[in-house]
């Protein structure tokens, strides 16, 4: 008994803190009752279809196409979050100007803003009598109601992830190295995408992920704006809506299965990227 | 030496134009140009849109908008939903925080990613998966059918479904902070003699504060202004179980009148929003070394 128990580790190391059973137990009956159960209800719903239904369901054409739109869209938004959001990151670490404070504070607005609020606002602004869709209208595009619509509310959406990530990673960038590689006679646009872009690869990567897993599972802003045309401009999450409305219980699993698979692969991802940082430059 | 051969000496004031380490200055009026254009584009002209339809057809239609009854309803649905989901996220985030940051346990690092995975769940899925598990055609859609109960299409679906978006917020605020503040504090009240339930109220909660006070903010903000999770589980029933976006929606595509009604209820929760920020960036500003460091959301 006494060498079993020396051998075995202790689920849990002794510690002089109180409540530990009562919290952890709280902690996994919470957990259990709101994610873990609803989860596996989720899944077994789907399981009856098997994975080759699953497959079958993601290639009747109005879901391939609401999947080619969803992901082809959401990939470009998280493209253009990725350009602007590391010039704001840089801008708002690097230079001092009056608001820069409070810039800074308004990234996270869409965090903060209703994903319905922006939706409606988005729609009214760029509809073709809108603040801005009106010059679009001029030009003869039409961008609310269509996929640039969607593509307009998911940059909106994504925006902070970009630059949250980035500036944390920036401000730790060393100015010795900068100065190393300007001693050295390299010119500052040398310095910059050959000494200080780099080692920003691994957050810049990172917060595309996450905008662009955010913007696959985007529906409140989206679904004002997209027309919600099948075949054209209707997103993943809408069809799955649209299946629930026609008692297509099972179908409406089987996407939401596809999603979560695709949703996980991104987080696995983002934790290999991380993993792999680490590794390369000793810091995450 | 005299004073006038000190002053002789001091170094020139550096001009940063030449400074190695930054970039010339139209370079930098540049890279500020870009992002104040992209981000007024973005953020600023959207918010102020949703205050200029919302007043667009005066003062006095603005407030009659708030005179529909089922706007009321609305209203009082979403603050209902709040006051139920945030208090207990606050102690699920509490209690996890307290397992997770304050002991060494197996399966720790599983757990902090169980906990975080309703972030990655599209909101319309987490809608879905209450539907699956209590509406009629799931495995407890007979029972509770028999009993009466309605979950789905009613106010406990709702209030399920904003537990489950919002349910990280707390928590993952909580235990890095605790994590950095480690046991020290607790142990001490301890072998002092104070009783855990003491030393829980007097040492853990005001060494937390502001920490819980940030992660409620943004648990409150998403629980108020959900709208996927929340329109899979409502069944939209006007003056029953809409909620503020749900019915910001309603409105809107009902046209007419209805959108300047829509823009007014958008506006209380982009007060909301406004208020959010406002009190989070004074948080970070006051107390950021107090709060959590790693504000990824």
């Amino acid at each position: 008994m006494a060498v079993s128990a020396t051998l075995r580790a202790p689920f849990v190391k002794s510690s002089a803190l109180p409540g530990f059973g009562l919290t952890l137990g709280y902690t996994l009956l919470y957990l259990s009752l709101i994610v873990l159960i609803p989860l596996a209800a989720l899944l077994d719903k789907s399981a009856g279809l098997g994975v080759g239904g699953i497959l079958a369901i993601a290639m009747e054409p109005q879901v391939a196409a609401a999947l080619r739109v969803t992901f082809g869209i959401s990939f470009a938004a998280a493209l253009v979050n990725v350009v602007f959001g590391v010039i704001v990151a840089w801008v708002l670490t690097r230079y001092e100007f009056p608001g820069r404070r409070l810039i800074d504070a308004a990234v996270d607005l869409p965090f903060a803003l209703p994903t319905a609020v922006a939706g409606l606002a988005l729609s009214s602004l760029y509809a073709s009598n809108g603040w801005i869709g009106q010059f679009f209208a001029m030009a003869g595009i039409k961008v609310a109601f269509t996929p640039k619509g969607i593509f307009v509310a998911l940059v909106f959406i994504g925006l902070p992830f970009v630059v949250r990530t980035l500036q944390p990673v920036l401000a730790e960038l060393d100015d010795e190295i900068e100065e190393a590689s300007a001693t050295l006679g390299a010119t500052r646009l040398q310095t910059v995408t050959r000494v200080l872009l780099p080692p920003l690869l691994p957050a810049v990567l990172t917060g595309f992920a996450l905008a662009f897993a955010r913007a696959v599972g985007e529906y409140g802003s989206v679904i004002f704006i997209a027309g919600n045309i099948p075949y054209v401009s209707e997103i993943v999450p809408s069809l799955i809506f649209q299946k629930l409305e026609q008692n297509k219980y099972a179908d409406a699993a089987a996407i939401a299965v596809i999603m979560l698979a695709i949703s996980f692969a991104v987080l696995l991802t983002i934790n290999l990227i991380q993993a792999w940082s680490r590794r390369r430059t000793g810091n995450v | 030496m005299s004073e006038l051969a000190i002053e002789l000496y001091r170094e020139p004031p550096v001009r940063r134009e030449h400074n190695v380490t930054t970039e010339t200055r139209w370079v930098r009026r540049t890279l500020i140009g870009i992002s104040l254009v992209f981000l007024l584009a973005f953020l600023v002209v959207p918010l102020v849109e949703v205050f200029y339809e919302a007043f667009g057809a005066g003062i006095a239609a603005y407030f009659a908008s708030f005179e529909d009854p089922d706007t009321r309803t609305a209203i009082s649905m979403t603050l209902l939903v709040a006051v139920i989901a945030v208090p207990l996220n606050l102690v699920f985030g509490i209690a996890a925080a307290w397992a997770v940051a304050k002991f060494d346990f197996k399966g720790k690092s599983l757990l902090t990613t169980l906990i975080d995975l309703p972030f990655s769940v599209s909101p319309v899925v987490a809608g879905l998966v209450f539907v699956l598990l209590f509406g009629a055609q799931g495995p407890l859609g007979p029972f509770l059918a028999e009993h009466r109960i309605h979950i789905i299409f009613a106010v406990p679906g709702i209030v399920l479904a904003t537990i489950f978006v919002t349910f990280p917020f707390v928590a993952r605020e909580l235990i890095p902070l605790m994590e950095t503040q480690g046991k020290a504090d607790e142990e001490a009240a301890l072998t002092l003699g104070a009783s855990p339930l003491k030393m829980f109220w007097t040492v853990t909660i005001p060494n937390i504060r502001w920490g819980l006070l940030y992660g409620v903010l943004l648990c409150n903000a998403r629980a108020m202004g959900e709208f996927g999770a929340v329109s899979v589980v409502s069944g939209h029933v006007i003056g029953g179980t809409n909620t503020m976006p749900l019915h910001i929606q309603i409105l809107y595509e009902g046209g007419g009148d209805g959108a300047t009604a829509a823009f007014a209820v958008a506006s209380l929760l982009a007060m909301l929003a406004l208020v959010t920020l406002v009190a989070k960036t004074i948080l970070e500003w006051r107390y950021g070394d107090e709060l959590a460091r790693s504000h990824k959301h």
